[in-house]
């Protein structure tokens, strides 16, 4: 897992599928591993593959017009269970952005403490990069993290998009949470001593 | 100005608050399980440190356990590893763990509560959405992923923007046959599965504050599926009776002095939300749900929305999730046959739950050909149920009761609703493959999913009462 993310120029998967919930993303029987790898090739398990593991050739990933390193799916990506196994299986199969026009909280989270950016646009250019597929499955977007922009090459419309300074910090240098909250050992532990109880 | 109960349990836990950065919060307690916490431990193991308070973290095997014949080895060689992994992770490490075969073992948010450990102003997390439970006890408590799970063993502390509040009130009194399930199922349906997101929620009003502790958890367990981060309700004299005296629980001059505090643990009259809904506990009738998220829910006697009450952009994933269905925009799901009935999960396995569904059977028998798996939420639940005499009145009208676990609400282990069967279901999630691969789930209470037992069908219980 590459943990710098900075700037992506790249074709697109699109699943324009709302409330698309990370048992779909990935099934509760494929979390029984105890790494994080390995979950790519049960991404969208069941709506890419017959139960006899043949795959279903109306999935997008199942067609190889489609590729790229972007995923974009329909709004509130990702609700549902807290299983990092969903970013796991996302990046494992090669995706560094997912684009969506919403996003459940917890993955979102999930997603940026694994290097993969959500990116969350509007709904309206949410249809524009669909439509931009839709005509030219090799469509490429671009995106900026540094100047926090999403691009549709081909026609140059662009938006701009949210993220906290901290987490674009996090992103363009690899830094992870933990070796930040392990920086503040010594306020913890004066935070401890201020609270008699455990609550 | 006043402040809101989350913010007060928020801002009491806060170590450092920098301008940019989320908030690192103090964690009070950490529960672990075996499906979310062998990477964060490999985490661990890759960075050389050990877990910084091992004494604020509790571990238990429920996920991907067996629900039948857990004194023998787990069968699966893999979900054998991970519970074995478990165990020595916490082992290795110094975490209590309730594993299989421990008299305290069970489902993560119900030994919590039922063991004294989940107290009024703690904060609370862990690697499971449904973390959300706790908050019935005036706690502030969310779900995480594993790379959290690390943060959490490695400092005690989690990195997290404070959420946006909103006041959901129900008001009023409820009907017969009516329970907080469907409260919450309500609550959904008018707000969607996203309708919280960004949100932490305080449940409130008179049919709130009427509920038992069990019932409030329901609620409380519930609010992910709206997309909240977490829900709470304020402690009254119900939960310090549901604590007091529990293993845990603070005890003599500890007693009192908690008790002073909890007392604290409340919105303030002039505290502002940034967002009140209010409803009207009479206007909520038993309920069911007929799509593949928790926010395609109705009225047991109502009728499946037309497609043209639907707005064009909808209708797409709307007629996805009824082909998965196999249901019909605009038709009822009265009398409509049902496969499968599991009572069980952190929302509804309780032991007043078993007792509901088990004054309701009494002298009854499920429907032929029906299969009807009632699940405990822990060890302690299922030794309840038997000295009461629940598990005869089950046995007799034809149910099984099983061992602790998650079992059937997310089908990690054996108990899978077989292919295109329909599966009545008290627990929290109807997604796709969510109870078996192309498994159909309806999700309601207890009462309800006890009807279907009895009759076979999807039945308002009101009128079997």
């Amino acid at each position: 897992m590459s943990k710098i993310f900075q700037h992506l120029v790249s074709s697109a998967v699109p699943v324009p599928i709302e409330n698309i919930d990370t048992d779909q993303i990935i099934p509760a029987r494929f979390l029984k591993a105890t790494t994080r790898e390995g979950f790519g090739e049960n991404l969208f398990r069941d709506w890419r593959y017959e139960a006899d593991n043949t795959p279903k050739a109306d999935f997008v990933m199942n067609n190889p017009l489609y590729s790229g390193k972007i995923l974009v799916a329909g709004k509130n990506f990702g609700c549902g269970s807290s299983r990092e196994h969903a970013a796991w299986a996302i990046a494992d199969a090669g995706f560094k952005v997912v684009v969506s026009s919403f996003f459940a909280d917890i993955f979102k989270n999930n997603a940026l403490n694994n290097f993969i950016l959500p990116i969350q646009v509007t709904d309206a250019f949410l249809d524009k990069i669909f439509e931009a597929i839709s005509a030219n499955p090799k469509a490429a977007l671009e995106v900026d993290l540094e100047n926090q922009f999403i691009r549709i090459v081909a026609t140059g419309e662009k938006e701009s998009f949210d993220i906290n300074q901290y987490k674009k910090t996090c992103l363009m240098n690899g830094y992870d949470d933990i070796d930040y909250l392990l920086s503040l050992r010594k306020e913890v532990e004066q935070y401890e001593t201020t609270r008699p109880f455990n609550f | 100005m006043g402040k809101t109960l989350f913010d007060k349990i928020w801002d009491s836990h806060i170590v450092m608050s920098k301008p940019g950065h989320p908030d690192a919060v103090y964690i009070n307690t950490h529960f672990i399980h075996e499906v979310t916490s062998p990477q964060a431990f490999d985490g661990l193991r890759k960075r050389g440190i050990p877990v910084f308070r091992p004494a604020k973290t509790r571990a238990t095997a429920d996920h991907n356990v067996p629900t039948l014949h857990q004194d023998q080895p787990i069968k699966e060689a893999l979900s054998r590893y991970q519970v074995e992994m478990l165990t020595k992770n916490t082992s290795e490490y110094g975490v209590e763990l309730y594993g299989l075969g421990h008299r305290y073992q069970g489902i993560v948010h119900v030994i919590g509560p039922e063991l004294g450990i989940t107290l009024p102003g703690m904060t609370i997390v862990c690697g499971d959405s449904h973390t959300s439970t706790h908050g019935a006890f005036g706690a502030v408590a969310f779900g995480i992923g594993t790379s959290e799970v690390e943060q959490v063993l490695a400092t005690q502390c989690i990195l997290q923007y404070k959420p946006k509040r909103m006041k959901i009130e129900v008001n009023g009194q409820l009907g017969k046959g009516v329970l907080s399930k469907d409260i919450i199922l309500y609550i959904i349906s008018k707000i969607s599965a996203s309708g919280a997101t960004g949100y932490f929620v305080e449940y409130a009003g008179e049919a709130i504050r009427n509920l038992s502790m069990e019932a409030r958890m329901t609620i409380c367990n519930m609010s992910i599926e709206m997309g909240a981060r977490g829900g709470l309700i304020a402690p009254d004299s119900t939960t310090f009776d549901y604590i007091k005296g529990r293993e845990f629980a603070p005890k003599g001059a500890d007693w009192d002095k908690a008790l002073e505090y909890w007392k604290t643990l409340y919105s303030d009259a002039d505290a502002t939300f940034d967002k009140v809904l209010t409803f009207d506990a009479a206007d909520i009738e038993p309920q069911i749900t007929y799509g593949t998220n928790p926010g395609m829910g109705m009225g047991v006697t109502r009728h499946i929305p037309a497609l043209e009450q639907l707005e064009e952009k909808e209708r797409p994933s709307f007629k996805k999730s009824l082909e998965y269905m196999d249901l019909q925009p605009g038709a009822e799901l009265l009398g409509k046959k049902v496969d499968y009935v599991f009572i069980g999960s952190c929302t509804n396995s309780r032991i007043e739950d078993l007792r509901l569904v088990a004054d309701f059977v009494k002298g009854k028998h499920k429907a032929d050909d029906v299969v009807v798996w009632i699940v405990p939420g822990s060890k302690q639940v299922e030794a309840q149920a038997k000295e009461e005499g629940i598990d005869k009145i089950f046995a007799e009208a034809g149910f099984q009761l099983r061992e602790p676990g998650c079992s059937a609400c997310l089908a990690m282990n054996e108990d899978k609703v077989p292919a295109g069967m329909y599966c009545i279901s008290t627990s929290n999630r109807n997604f796709e493959g969510r109870q078996g691969p192309n498994a159909r789930t309806f999700l309601a209470s207890p009462l309800t999913a006890a009807a279907a037992a009895i009759t076979g069908k999807v039945a308002d219980v009101r009128e079997l009462l």
